[in-house]
């Protein structure tokens, strides 16, 4: 049998004091990220802000510099410039407000370099253009759609479990999405559509490993009725460890076949989920357990009070 | 064979046929004939985003298809009130559900209103109070008939937009209706894209007005029954443009809906493409009349509020076909003539989202996509082998029978495979071993504590169950939210995703249990690998 780890006796629960501050620090700076992007401080993808996109590809590299003083000779004023990674490609955002019409960017914009630079040969390789009502619904959308699947989390693992368990599943689960956003706040990423979808997909992906944990500590309950909660939690997270970190790493390697070889559409989005991947992990056994172990405590000291037993924890 | 394996395999049999049958069409380039009878002909269609293409929100502005439905009734009314020598001041809409007629005379006022009664049962007749001593009724168009009015008007344009695609020439466009006054267009492999949209977005109302003679465009005040507009010109040689201004009558004699025909012609003369029309039989006696009536006088060809030309009416022109000519180049001639054949839209529209991805750029993502995804599944094959040994190999076949179902079923549904679908498949490659590594932790725990092999498959069977139950529906849950809300690419990676998920549930709880039940029923197997 080839093992990764053998049998571990980490006291997980015991460095909760620490993992606490480390997660508080987390999701201190997503939500930091959050309110960035409602400001508009944030790095925006026109999916949310309305505007327009237009990918170019050169013949030859061209300096930004260049670039910079083609499109303001072009007449257009306002513009964000993006080098993408391979080959002599360049990202050009305009602002919703700039005044070009909804399906006249592919003409202006590549006109405005092919007359700077004589002999430049210009292709458009995409074009995005999103009006401002799209934009907006789209926000909106985006608000609802992750409401709707953390109440739809919170409610099965209340079910399936008790409602202690959905509150750490859930707390789990909004730790998890504030790191990516914290991640692609501190790394200058785009927040566009697509982060949005490796958000929710990591939101579901990532309770698989919580709920392994959770199951572990409910059948450790049931079996030792006697020993102390925090004994019991940390037997848990040790006895399923490998196998929380197994399965991670399987979609850890999928995903990072995604991020090295996928190219460049999806290259921010196969980042997203390798945060979410490894957070994922961290927070079955740092954030969702302790604090359903938090929320035990306080229920036992509750009836404790009320009965005159000691606490066992 | 143990109990129970057999039905087993039939259902995992049968549904590596099946989705080799569904499969099929997407695999083949061009089915036999043949096959065409029963068997399925839905395919797993390409993305935009990976064929490259365009995808256009439209929004009709549907408010200006109801005023301009009360315009016409105006026109109606004066003509109307004219003919019976019922004198009026004024006949204008005042407000976007209403018409006003103003009157200098009680008497007249009873008379405009009666016949008003007859003639619009469909709208309401308020009388109103003028100034000085004048008398008015309006026409106001009921709330339920506005809504129907905008309501068609989006489908007209739908119709009319499908037929100008059509006759654009686009192979498999999408054109749909989304909410209440969008419409979704996709044109995937378009080569022009700015060409396409803006023969899509073009209204593309024509219309013959009377050029009025003797007033300045410049002079500013322009008397009311008139307006100024403007004719382009594009120097040939330079590509310069100018414009010339031009103040015609705001009545339209003639306008594009009374057409038959419209077709690209080229001047024998001057080489010149021109756009040749025919009337229908009301046209042609139309502009016979109106021709007749005007020679000598400039009569304006105007197009979306652009005059296209205003030549002067020489004779009397009969037979019903008329030209228009301006700076055409052939292609902007064809498109011309292309917007006429398919008719006016009954609204503006507006061009609200548009992502138009490359042919090459679509190209490079598919490459790398199946690149990523095969390199993938090599790694996490790799991993579970070495880690699990026969058993990680029995996994890795459970994680290739998930991929063929889940091709299969796409194919089945006709799904688009979009860049972030692919993505989704690769996941799901690694959470597709997830279920095995799970369950195969638990029997490796049932082992340790001394259990035989097959005893500790069952436990760890059963007892993996629940937890691989719990973790699908929870991603179960998000990918529906997803599918809800997602449009394009999301779309697709939400619909690879839920599909995945389901079929994983099948093949890690069914499909590779069967295996091991097979390797271990006799139950004198000592030791298992993994």
């Amino acid at each position: 049998m080839m093992e990764l780890l053998g049998k571990t006796n980490f006291d997980f629960i015991g460095k909760r004091n620490i993992s606490f501050v480390i997660s508080a620090i987390i999701s201190i700076i997503g939500i930091i990220a959050i309110i960035q992007m409602f400001r508009g401080a944030a790095n925006m993808g026109i999916d949310f802000t309305g505007g327009t996109s237009v990918q170019l590809k050169f013949d030859k590299p061209l300096a930004l510099a260049d670039a910079r003083k083609a499109l303001h000779s072009g007449g257009i004023a306002e513009f964000e410039l993006q080098e993408v990674k391979e080959g002599n490609k360049l990202l050009v955002k305009l602002p919703r407000k700039s005044a070009l019409a909804v399906g006249k960017a592919a003409e202006i914009v590549p006109a405005a370099f092919a007359k700077a630079q004589a002999g430049l040969q210009v292709t458009v390789e995409s074009t995005t253009e999103i009006g401002p009502s799209i934009g907006d619904k789209l926000r909106k959308d985006t608000i609802i759609a992750v409401a709707i699947s953390m109440l739809g989390i919170i409610c099965y693992i209340a079910w399936r479990f008790d409602f202690k368990f959905g509150i750490g599943a859930v707390v789990a689960t909004l730790h998890d999405v504030l790191a990516m956003f914290a991640a692609y706040y501190l790394f200058g990423k785009e927040f566009n559509l697509l982060f949005i979808t490796a958000v929710l997909t990591i939101a579901g992906y990532s309770l698989t490993d919580t709920v392994v944990v959770f199951d572990r500590i409910r059948e450790n309950l049931h079996k030792d009725l006697k020993g102390s909660l925090h004994k019991i939690f940390n037997t848990s997270i040790n006895e399923v460890l490998s196998r929380s970190i197994i399965t991670s790493l399987t979609t850890f390697l999928a995903a990072i076949a995604l991020f090295v070889w996928g190219g460049e559409v999806i290259h921010d989005f196969s980042f997203a989920l390798l945060v979410g991947i490894i957070v994922g992990v961290y927070s079955s056994v740092f954030v969702a357990s302790p604090v359903v172990l938090l929320l035990e405590q306080r229920a036992m000291n509750k009836q404790d009070a009320v009965t005159g037993q000691p606490v066992k924890a | 064979m143990p109990k129970g394996a057999g039905w087993r395999i039939a259902l995992i049999a049968a549904f590596i046929v099946l989705s080799c049958i569904y499969l099929v069409p997407t695999l083949t380039p061009k089915l036999p004939d043949w096959w065409k009878g029963m068997l399925p002909k839905d395919k797993i269609h390409l993305g935009l985003d990976l064929q490259g293409g365009t995808h256009l929100v439209l929004e009709v502005e549907t408010a200006k298809a109801v005023e301009g439905t009360l315009d016409l009734v105006a026109t109606d009314l004066e003509d109307t009130l004219n003919s019976k020598n019922l004198r009026f001041k004024r006949i204008s809409r005042t407000a976007s559900d209403k018409v006003a007629i103003v009157m200098y005379e009680k008497d007249t006022a009873a008379a405009v209103q009666k016949l008003v009664k007859e003639k619009y049962r469909d709208y309401e007749i308020i009388p109103t109070v003028e100034e000085g001593g004048m008398v008015g009724v309006a026409l106001r168009m009921k709330e339920q008939d506005i809504q129907d009015r905008k309501d068609k008007a989006v489908a007209q344009a739908l119709e009319t937009i499908r037929n100008r695609i059509d006759q654009f020439g686009v192979s498999e466009p999408v054109i749909a209706r989304q909410g209440v006054n969008q419409i979704v267009v996709q044109l995937p492999g378009i080569k022009d894209p700015q060409r396409a949209i803006a023969l899509i977005g073009r209204t593309a109302r024509l219309e013959f007005k009377m050029v009025k003679e003797g007033v300045s465009p410049t002079g500013g005040a322009v008397p009311e029954d008139s307006e100024v507009l403007f004719e382009k010109h594009t120097d040939p040689a330079t590509g310069a443009t100018s414009e010339t201004p031009l103040v015609v009558y705001k009545k339209a004699l003639i306008t594009g809906d009374l057409l038959t025909d419209a077709q690209v012609r080229i001047d024998s003369q001057f080489n010149q493409p021109y756009v040749g029309i025919e009337f229908n039989s009301l046209g042609a006696r139309l502009f016979d009349q109106v021709t007749a009536a005007n020679v000598g006088k400039r009569f304006a060809i105007v197009l979306d509020s652009n005059v296209y030309s205003a030549p002067v009416i020489r004779e009397r022109i009969s037979g019903g076909s008329a030209q228009i000519s301006g700076n055409f180049t052939e292609k902007t001639a064809s498109d011309l003539a292309i917007v006429l054949r398919a008719g006016a839209l009954p609204a503006p529209v507006k061009i609200i989202q548009n992502v138009t991805v490359g042919a090459s750029l679509g190209k490079d993502s598919i490459d790398k996509g199946l690149m990523a995804g095969a390199i993938g599944v090599a790694l996490v094959i790799a991993f579970m082998a070495i880690y699990y040994k026969l058993s990680g190999m029995v996994a890795n076949l459970g994680m290739v029978l998930n991929i063929l179902y889940l091709m299969g079923a796409m194919s089945a549904l006709g799904a688009t495979l979009t860049l972030p679908g692919i993505a989704a498949i690769v996941l799901l490659v690694g959470m597709s071993v997830d279920s095995n590594v799970i369950i195969f932790e638990r029997i490796r725990e049932e082992l340790r504590l001394g259990k035989s092999p097959k005893s500790a498959l069952e436990a760890g069977y059963d007892k993996a169950f629940l937890t691989i139950m719990d973790s699908h529906v929870t991603a179960l849950i998000t990918a529906a939210v997803l599918f809800q809300f997602g449009t394009g690419p999301v779309k697709g990676f939400a619909v690879s995703l839920s599909l995945g998920i389901m079929i994983n549930l099948f093949t890690s709880l069914m499909g590779t249990k069967v295996i091991f039940d097979l390797f271990l029923h006799k139950g004198n197997v000592k030791k298992m690998s993994i």
